[in-house]
Order: structure tokens, then sequence, then C-alpha cells
């Protein structure tokens, strides 16, 4: 670990001094002078004619300020959706209005009502319950293949059915890979269902709403993983407010995990009614509104097939997935199953051929968005569960096939449209290999086995791409934004340095990491650097955290902001030593001239910037403050190899996680201890998937799984302590830091390992059993080994 | 709405609550003491947990009018009295224990009655003790090394930092 | 949640008058009442705390166990000189919720997947309330509901303990509650078998393995019988099926555990 605190170290992290004493500042926290507060009336039938609303009563109810409906909407631009996706024929997609009240219609349960403003929650839940709603119920759409059947009822009555869009990947390839198939050895098939999620950070969404009757500006404090993204489109696309107009804070976040990406209807009825009732406006959603109003995320059904030649190599692979979008267009909802998930079917592989069909599917649920990793796990799920089926249908190994069909040349072009600049999968295997102790794996086996419990071991590889980029290209897909992000980076005269960025920390410890990074390129103590986020009027349009994107491309940004503050400071350096710009160097913060011992120490040339007496005016502006947009050239690859160990005990068909091993590569590393945490918390999450999570409804709609007390959250009870290595690295080639993005790979790299792994277990106990749907649970294990 | 007084901290308070008040609702609201958090509405994520004479309780679950007279301890009074940060808090932080924060102060103060009541726990009995709190970022990994920690053991073999 | 008078009377007495308000209702340690009246699913007018009265509160005798019905699980778990109770209570919910549920609220909520049900119909306990005492087969009446009159406080629980006995739950992996808990208490007069977290009536005892387990107290006397799985709850996380199969596998293993 480096010794000066910069690249490498795993500095302990500052924001944690006032997390752990209880004086973080989450949105909840923050209470403004004349607060009202709203709750949210929500729909609890799935899909239905909104035939009244009837407020009377409740308005004249103790404490109430203001009652609004679907009507006080009705001329505001709906939520909107940031990609459009065009299909397989060359249309656009179907793309519904998302009203932010419900109007005329209902389409799923949680749907917004009615909002009723009071002087305290308590007085304006007892209102909202003195509604009167009067719905006339219409069968709920919530299978997917029903959804797409002939005659089915549809969600939206304008589009022409519930298929939001369908899309091949890459279509020209199709009849090649299906005369591939034709040729083929050996053909395996699997169909899966990738479960439904609910991202559920700690932090239930919260927003405040303020507006200055003096100014006429509207402030949006709320729980955003990217708030210039909502100042964007909610000023331009809902409320019709511009930027100079609108700032958006979102200060300390308890997690997000994606779905605190989107744009939702309760920040813009917060800012909007601020502006009308002329107070602030407090929404706090509650863990069980959470579960009906925050995006969920994944919920596939797939049909997979690879194909092989009679050397096992991969010819062709062929996916059909039916994607669940929910009943409205959450912000980046079409981008997830397809260029987020069908960019990413070659995984490992020198597959040469693959067709991705994915047909997008309107149903009276929530909607659906990106959920840490974001397609890729869905990716991920179905090509490393084929492979394993197809090792074991035909009897060779599961890693020695993997190897047999590695990646090994890079740069390497996926026939699904992206170049892998690096990557070294045989090292991250040879290294799983070793943290897995695969050779000691049949003594434990029998030890179990001596004991009743079966013991399996499953491996899958996986690969991601991060930081999507660039913006020409994503706007070709449909992105209706750029992927750049930026930073400022302010030398204050005593040379202490601030650095604005566009990208948001929740929970990732940017505040610590960052400076690291800074403090290498000046020399200077990580302590002088200090990171400002969060906040549209003090950081420089931004996009935000997500995607795993934000040392690749934030970080790159500020990289690039700093360079421009050297390259001004030496020209500084260089009039105070009267020297040649050329010659000067900066090492362990301080200016010198090349081959003399002459030198000027960091703080002595911010100084002069400040305070030019000495100074250079005719040639450079004074001051030391540089912004830089950085627009990424490709995605950052990251890959590894993951094994799980489970015991599972054929009595119950319970089972446990007795070992969890992850080798990644994550390029170059700025602080281990930050990297490793975020690789545990993905893991857990991918566990968390694999054998707890289910966000279910019935056939009426209704969410089965609307609290913790059904949705099954991993507790520490559920995994063992990890076991993961980052030491094999390849460096990114294109961007400047040679990062390439560690937050999403735990989620994204797990599932299959764990769901092979209990494959394997039973197998090995005898079952024929080749795939059990996730979660799996004791009881779908045992319904399994039933037969 | 009646007046309350209850010792917070070790100091005495008294503020205002309906019958429907919850302590972590005083806690926050009326006494400002916003540390402790509410992360469910079904008794279940700990993010609420405070000490009530002594023994770790879920804010959100109990009336404030419960704590009439009572002796609550929340995350704002786990610091020595220094301000420096105690030793369960110290681990958290050496092990990178906490990523966003939002559970934390349960976390602390679940350790803080765990070590009251068992020194020397072993990693079972630390993943048991946790039963009642749910952290979504760290995969508890961090958070059962620091316990650990905290309670002195040395954790230096425990996989990766 | 609702707003409602808060009541804090000094003795079991003042708490049975204060009962007698039209939607008057006990408060035990609240940790199951409360989040139902969040979710407004109960709402009553006044709420009368039982806690803090020192008559209702502590654990006493070897033979039997008496257990104040405002003694938390925590004390139980920490105090019952009834090995098998006592695991029992140190493995309802999680260390807060101990530090507040108390007996006398989870018996008389009934929940048909709680823990002490099962320790308190297998241990044959009687349940004392200010008005009367009640055995355990009468008590439990069905999912939610018990022999207990509107108003009538249980003020302690007294259990008889049994030669062997031992507790095994099988938990619903997202509440943590019981999927299926078996608890297995053999007596002189022969062996009692309760079984919570299956049926759809809550609370019951398995007559079929209690007379086996009397004949042979052995894990393999259970081995011809089967449970059926009509009027077994089915839900997100278990069949009907996978219920009965599990009540047999977890009476098994508590005969084994109990020795």
């Amino acid at each position: 670990m480096p010794a000066d605190g910069g690249i490498g170290a795993s500095n302990k992290r500052r924001e944690d001094v006032r997390f752990l004493t209880g004086k973080g500042r989450y949105t909840d926290d923050i209470n403004l002078l004349g607060q009202t507060y709203v709750h949210f009336l929500r729909s609890d039938v799935a899909h239905g004619v909104l035939k009244s609303v009837d407020v009377a009563e409740a308005a004249s109810m103790p404490g109430v300020v203001k009652i609004f409906t679907g009507e006080d909407f009705a001329e505001v631009g709906g939520v909107p959706c940031g990609w459009q996706v065009t299909d397989r024929f060359g249309e656009v997609m179907q793309e519904p209005r998302h009203p932010v009240i419900a109007h005329g219609k209902v389409r799923h349960v949680g749907e917004i009502i009615a909002a009723v403003v009071a002087e305290s929650h308590a007085e304006a839940r007892d209102a909202a319950e003195a509604i009167e709603v009067d719905i006339e119920d219409l069968p709920a759409v919530v299978d997917m293949r029903a959804a797409l059947a002939e005659g089915s009822t549809k969600v939206h009555d304008d589009l022409t059915s519930n298929l939001c869009y369908d899309w091949g990947f890459v279509e020209e390839n199709k009849e090649a890979v299906n005369a591939a198939f034709e040729a083929a050895a050996h053909v395996t098939t699997l169909e899966l269902v990738n479960n439904r999620l609910v991202a559920n950070p700690m932090e239930p969404r919260v927003a405040i709403g303020d507006y200055a009757p003096g100014t006429g500006d509207s402030t949006l404090y709320t729980t955003s993983q990217n708030p210039h993204v909502i100042r964007l489109l909610m000023g331009a696309f809902v409320l019709g407010i511009p930027e100079h107009k609108l700032r958006v804070v979102a200060p300390d976040v308890g997690g997000g995990f994606g779905t605190k990406i989107f744009h939702y209807a309760e920040e813009a009825f917060c800012t909007f009614a601020a502006k009308a009732v002329e107070r602030p406006v407090k929404w706090v959603s509650s863990r069980s509104e959470a579960f009906i109003s925050d995006a969920h995320g994944r919920d596939h059904v797939t049909k997979i097939e690879l194909a092989l030649d009679a050397e096992n190599n991969f010819t062709a692979l062929r996916t059909d997935t039916m994607a669940n979008m929910g009943a409205y267009l959450s912000t980046f909802a079409p981008s997830v199953p397809t260029w987020l998930h069908g960019t990413l079917m070659a995984g490992n592989y020198k597959t040469p051929l693959i067709y991705v069909n994915v047909k997008a599917v309107f149903t009276n649920t929530v909607p659906v968005d990106a959920y840490r990793g974001a397609g890729r796990p869905e990716a991920t799920y179905q090509l490393e569960r084929v492979i394993d089926k197809a090792a074991r249908e035909l009897g060779v190994d599961p890693i020695a096939l993997r190897r047999q069909n590695f990646i090994t040349e890079f740069p390497y072009a996926t026939p699904v449209a992206v170049e892998y600049d690096t990557g070294d999968y045989v090292a991250t295997m040879d290294k799983l290999e070793e943290l897995a102790d695969l050779s000691g794996f049949e003594a434990r086996r029998a030890e179990a086995a001596a004991r009743g419990k079966l013991r399996g071991l499953g491996v899958n590889c996986y690969i991601e791409a991060c930081g999507i980029a660039p913006s020409n290209l994503v706007g070709q897909l449909g992105a209706r934004a750029g992927l750049y992000e930026s930073a400022t980076v302010r030398v204050n005269a005593t040379g202490g340095v601030v650095v604005m960025t566009g990208s948001h920390s929740h929970g990732q410890g940017h505040e610590t990491s960052f400076p690291q990074v800074i403090a290498d390129m000046i020399g200077i103590a990580p302590d002088m650097v200090e990171i400002v986020h969060g906040d549209t009027a003090n950081t420089p349009m931004g996009m935000g955290t997500y995607g795993s994107r934000s040392i690749a491309v934030g970080g790159s940004a500020m990289v690039r902001a700093a360079e421009k503050i050297i390259n001004k400071a030496k020209k500084i350096a260089a009039h105070l030593m009267e020297a040649a710009e050329a010659d000067i160097e900066l090492k362990d913060g301080a200016f010198s001239v090349a081959g003399t011992d002459k030198s000027v120490a960091w703080g002595d040339v911010t100084l002069a910037a400040y305070v030019p007496h000495n100074y250079p005016l005719e040639d450079i502006e004074p001051g030391l403050e540089e912004t830089a947009f950085y627009d990424p050239a490709n995605f950052t690859y990251p890959s590894g190899a993951y094994a799980c160990e489970v015991e599972l005990d054929p009595e119950t068909g319970h089972f446990t996680v007795e070992a969890f091993c992850a080798a990644d590569d994550f390029g170059n590393i700025i602080n281990p201890m930050i990297v490793d945490g975020q690789v545990h918390g993905g893991i857990a999450q991918g566990v968390g998937q694999s054998m707890l999570e289910n966000c279910v409804y019935d056939s009426e709609g209704q969410l089965m799984s609307g609290s913790y007390m059904d949705y099954a959250m991993p507790r520490a009870t559920d995994v063992p302590f990890f076991n993961v290595d980052h030491s094999c690295q390849t460096p990114c080639t294109h961007n400047p830091l040679g990062v390439k993005g560690c937050g999403e790979a735990g989620a994204i790299g797990s599932p299959p390992a764990l769901v092979n792994a209990v494959v394997d277990a039973l197998q090995r106990g005898g079952h024929d059993i080749t795939h059990i749907d996730m979660p799996l649970s004791p009881s779908r294990v045992w319904q399994a080994m039933q037969g | 709405m009646t007046e309350l007084s209850m010792t917070v901290n070790g100091k005495t308070v008294t503020g205002k609550a309906e019958g429907r008040t919850l302590l972590v609702t005083f806690l926050r609201e009326e006494l400002k003491l916003t540390g402790t958090h509410v992360g469910c509405d079904t008794s279940q994520c700990g993010a609420c947990q405070v000490h009530v004479n002594g023994q770790p309780v879920k804010s959100c679950t109990m009336f404030a009018a419960e704590a009439e007279g009572a002796d609550v301890r929340t995350i704002e009074g786990m610091a020595n009295a220094d301000g420096s940060l105690s030793v369960i808090q110290q681990a958290f932080q050496d092990h990178h224990g906490l990523q966003c924060g939002f559970c934390t102060p349960g976390m602390v103060m679940t350790t803080a009655a765990l070590l009251k009541e068992n020194p020397k726990p072993t990693e079972a009995e630390v993943r048991e003790y946790l039963e009642g709190n749910i952290c979504r970022c760290t995969g508890y990994h961090n958070i059962v090394k620091s316990i650990m920690a905290a309670s002195g053991q040395d954790v230096s073999a425990i996989a990766a930092e | 949640m609702h707003n409602f008078d808060f009541v804090k009377p000094g003795s079991v007495a003042e708490a049975a008058e204060a009962l007698k308000a039209e939607d008057a209702m006990a408060l035990g340690g609240g940790q199951t009442l409360i989040p139902t009246m969040k979710a407004r699913l109960n709402a009553p007018s006044a709420l009368v705390s039982l806690s803090g009265m020192a008559e209702m509160v502590g654990v006493s005798g070897s033979d039997p166990v008496v257990i104040g019905g405002a003694t938390t699980h925590g004390q139980v778990a920490a105090e019952a000189g009834y090995p098998a109770l006592a695991a029992l209570a140190g493995q309802i919910g999680d260390p807060a919720v101990r530090s507040r549920g108390t007996i006398g609220g989870s018996l008389a909520n009934n929940d048909p997947a709680a823990c002490y049900p099962a320790a308190a119909l297998a241990s044959g306990a009687v349940i004392k309330t200010d008005r009367r005492e009640i055995v355990a087969d009468d008590f439990f009446v069905g999912m939610f509901e018990t022999a207990l009159e509107e108003g009538e406080i249980i003020t302690s629980v007294s259990f008889p303990v049994p030669a062997k006995a031992n507790y095994q739950k099988f938990l619903q992996p997202a509440s943590r509650f019981a999927l299926v808990g078996v608890f297995v208490a053999q007596f002189d007069s022969g062996v009692r078998v309760a079984v919570t977290g299956a049926s759809e009536e809550g609370v019951h005892r398995w007559s079929a393995a209690e007379e086996a387990l009397s004949a042979n107290f052995s894990a393999e006397a259970l081995e011809g019988l089967s449970v059926a799985s009509d009027g077994l709850m089915s839900d997100l996380h278990g069949s009907a099926e996978y219920r009965a199969h599990l009540v047999k596998v977890m009476t098994g293993r508590a005969v084994r555990a109990a020795g």
C-alpha cells in the first residue's frame, strides 16, 4: 500500500466519521421552515377506470392544506422516458404517457390517485382515508405471455398492444445463427426466469419541494443518484422550469443500486405542489410504499440455446427473452433488456454467431428498470447457466469447457457490437481455482456426505460493461442523454483543492477515493482535497453515478481537469522561477526546474495565482480553476471468475453458502478496501437474488411480497465471509486512470455460481435435476427433488 | 399531546408527544436527533435501533410514551466523551464496516448490546445477533469483521480487507 | 397510524378497568401490534400498556416454571429453568424484538407462525388471566383466535417441565417466523407434540406422533407416520405439501435433539 495515501492506498473513509456518529445529513433529516407533508393515496387495484375521486370531505379535515388529483396535472408533462429503442423492423418503441397522478385509469397497485398536503404527515394520511375513489375494475394484465396473446386486455388503450418493442440483435446475423444451429453437433437449451427484484436501498426515497416566491426559484431535495439528470428531466419535460430556476440537491443518500437513478412522480409532485401552496412540501416513503412505487428490477423470461461443434467449441448462441416493463416506461427501462443485455451475450467466449431477441411487455405492475447490473446480470446468468448445462450434458468439466472457449486475444470485437479492450480470463480463472481450493473439494464433499449433506460447487465467469459511452454512439442507440461526466477542480489560494464532480456518492466512498487521485497527481496529502457532489448549484452538469461509471468516467473527468490545472500551474511556476515551461516538473507538491536545484512549493504557485503580483498577466489569467467534461471512447470491460460452494440438507431442501470466492479484474485500483467492499455487497445481492429474494404478483396484480415479512432480504446469517481478490489487473486502455469499474460485478457474477453449485450438489446426490428457477428457496429445491 | 420526560444520552429532556408518537419520531422530530433512522415499517431492518434502559430496542416499534422516565441512548451518544470515535465506531471505520451509512447507527447500537452480553463473540454468534439488522451495501462481511475487531479479536486472518 | 389514548395503569386491576373502554386494546411489547397499527389494520381508541407492572413480570419456580404475562422473550431466554422453553424464547425475532416482546402478548395474539403457542400447547401450560385459568388445550381456538374474552389479561403462564423437550424451528426466510415449528415434550404421562406455522387453524397437536412417541420416544417411531397436507397453509414460502413434510422432519429432529 502506498505510504502517501495516493492511488492504490486503502485509505480509511473520511465520510464514515459523520455516519458513525449520527451526523450524516440524509434527505429526511432536512426540515424546512413552514414545511407541509404529503401523503399519496395510491391505487389498491392493478387496473381500472378511475370514475371519480371525491376529495370534498377530506379537504375539510384538520390540517389539510390542499388536495391534488390527476386533474391538477392534466396540463403538466408526463414522467419522461430517457431511452427510445428502435425495434427489429425499424420502428420506434410504443411509449405511453406516464402521468404524475393517475388520470382516467389506474394501471398498477401503488399508482398515485391523489395527494394530500397537510400540516403533519398523520393529518395528511388521516385525510387521504376520507377520499372517496370510485374505480371500475378491469382485468389485470400480469403474465407476460398472456399480455402478448391476441385479444389480451391492453394496459394502455391508445397503444396497439402490450408489446413495447420487439428487438433483434444483431438482426443481420439471424439467418447465419439459425444455420449454425442446423449444423451443430450438440445443442443445449435452457428455459429460465430471471426473477423480479426490489432494490431496497435501506434509505427509502424522500423528496422535499421548496419554492421561493420572491425569486421564483424552485429547489428539490431528493434521494437521487444523479441530481442533474433529475433537474433536466423534471424541469424540461414535466414541469417546464428552466434549469437556472431549478436546483436539485441530493445530500447523503442511503444506497441506490439503480432505483434512485430514475425520475419519479413524487419528485415532480413535491416541486409542483411547493409552488402551488407556497410552502415546502415533504414526502417520506415508507418501506411498504417503496415496494409499490420504487422501480423494480430484472423480471425476464428467457429461452437460451447454445450450439457446439464436435470439439465442444461454441458455434452459436440464440436467445429469446420477454422483459417486463411494468405499466409505464421508467427512465432507462427500455435500454436494460436491449443495449445493456444483448451487447453482453458474448460473455468471455469467442462464440462467433449470436442472435438476441427481446420482447418488452407492458403489464399492470410497478415499472421495471435498472437494478445493480441492469441487463448484464440477466445476460451473464443465462449464458453461464446454459454453459454449465452443456458441460453436464456433454460429460465435460464445466471449467475446462469455459477455458476452451475463452477469448484470449485483445482487443476483441464480439459479434454483438462491442470491442473488449483488455482482459485475461485465463488469469482470473487460474486465480479462482487457487482461491476456491478446487483440489480440496472432493474431501469436503465426502466429509459432508458422511453427515448426510450434499455438497456442491459452482463456477462461472462474467464480463461486464461499465461507463456506457461514447455519447454519440449511445445517441444512435436511442439514449436521450449524453453519458459523459464532468468535474471542476478549484485550487484555493493556499493550495487546498476542491473537486466539484457530477458523480454522486451514495455509499461508494467518493469523498475518500477521488482525493487519492488528485493527491497522487499533485503530490499533496489527500486531506488537502475535498469533494463536492450532489447539488446542481455547485457542481457542473454531470450524469451521476450508476453503471459502475464513477471512477472510470467521473474520475477521468477529474483527471482531465487536474491536468489543465497542472499545466497552468507549471506556467506560473516557470514565471516564478524564470525558467522555461517545458523544464518544469511537479513532484511531491513542489515544482522544480529540471537539472537545477530551483524549486517552488505548490502553495506558493497557488497563492501567486490568486495574488498575482508577480505573475504573467499578459499570458494567462489569474486563478486556478478548471472544468473538464470527459466522454469515454468505449465502455470498460471488467471481468472475472466466481465460485460458490453450498451444502444442502436433502431432507428439507435448505442449503447454506459455505464459501464464495471472486477473482476480479478491475484494471487499476484506486482504493482496494473500497473495491473489496463493493464486491462483497454485490455478491450479497446476487446471493439474495439467487436464494432469497422474489417479487411476486398474484393473477389480480396484487403484490404478494410487499414487505420484509414476505420479501426475503439477505441477512448476516445467509452469507459467509467472502474470499475476494483483484490481483489480476489488465488496465483499461482508453481512460487516463486505466480503471474499469467495480460496483456491479458482484451482483452480475454471483447468481449463476450459486445456482450452478446447487445443481451440482443435487446431481452429485443422484438427483436428475438440471435447473431450478431463482430464488432457490428450500421449498423450490425440495419440490424439484420430489421429481 | 402530552409532555414526556426521559434521559437521552445522559441528559434529561422533555418534549411533546401524542399517544401514537413512536420513540423514533420523538427522537428525530422533537429532539432533532436524526442519527436514528427509519428503514422499514415491519420492525425488521434495525436502522432505528437505540438502547432503552440498557436493552437494544427498535425505536420504530415502541411508543414514546413507553419511554417516559427511561434512560435512552442513541448513536449520538456513542462517541467517547472527548468526541473521538469509540472502540466500536473506530473498528467500523478501520474495517470498512459501512458504505451508505444508513443502517450504520443500528449496527453500532446492536454491536454495543452484543458486546455487553458477550464480550468475545464467535463469527456465528455475531451473525446470529445481527438477525434484526439489515444492511444492503456491505454483504455483512466487513460488519462482522468490524464487530469481531471491536471485541479485541484478531481479524487479520479473515479473507480480504 | 390513527391516534389513541395511551394509558399506563399501575396495577392489573387498573388495567382491567381501563380495558373496559370501547375499542380499548392491551399493549404488551407491541412488536406485532405496532406494525399492524402502522398499516392501519388496527385502530384502537385507547392502548392500555401492560408493561411496568411488577406483578406481571418475572420468571419463578422450577416445576412448574411460572412466567409473568409481561415478561419479555429476552428475560425468559436468560432465566427460565426450562431449557427448551428458554431456547425457544431466544429464537424469537431478534435481540431487539426480544427486549420488548412479551409472552402474554404473543399468546394472546396467537399468530399461526409464532413460537410460544407451540411451547405452551406441547407443555400443557396453564394460562392465568385476571379472571381465570385456562389450560392450553382450551386456549388456542384458531388462527389469531384464543379463548380470551374482551379485555381479559394474561397475568402469567405456568409451564409444567417435561423430562425431555426440544423445539425445532424451520425459518420462513423473509419474516424469520416459523415456516414450521415443532415442540416435542416428554412427560411421565406421555408425549405431547405441538406444531406451529403449518396449519390454517394455527397451533395444533399432532396426535399420531404423540401416540407413537409415547410408546417409543425415538425418531424412528415416526417412520410409518405421514402428515396430511389438508388444512395446511400454502404461500410464497412453501406449499401445504412442503409444510406437511417439514412437520415430520422437524418432529424427528426435535426428538433426536431432546435426547
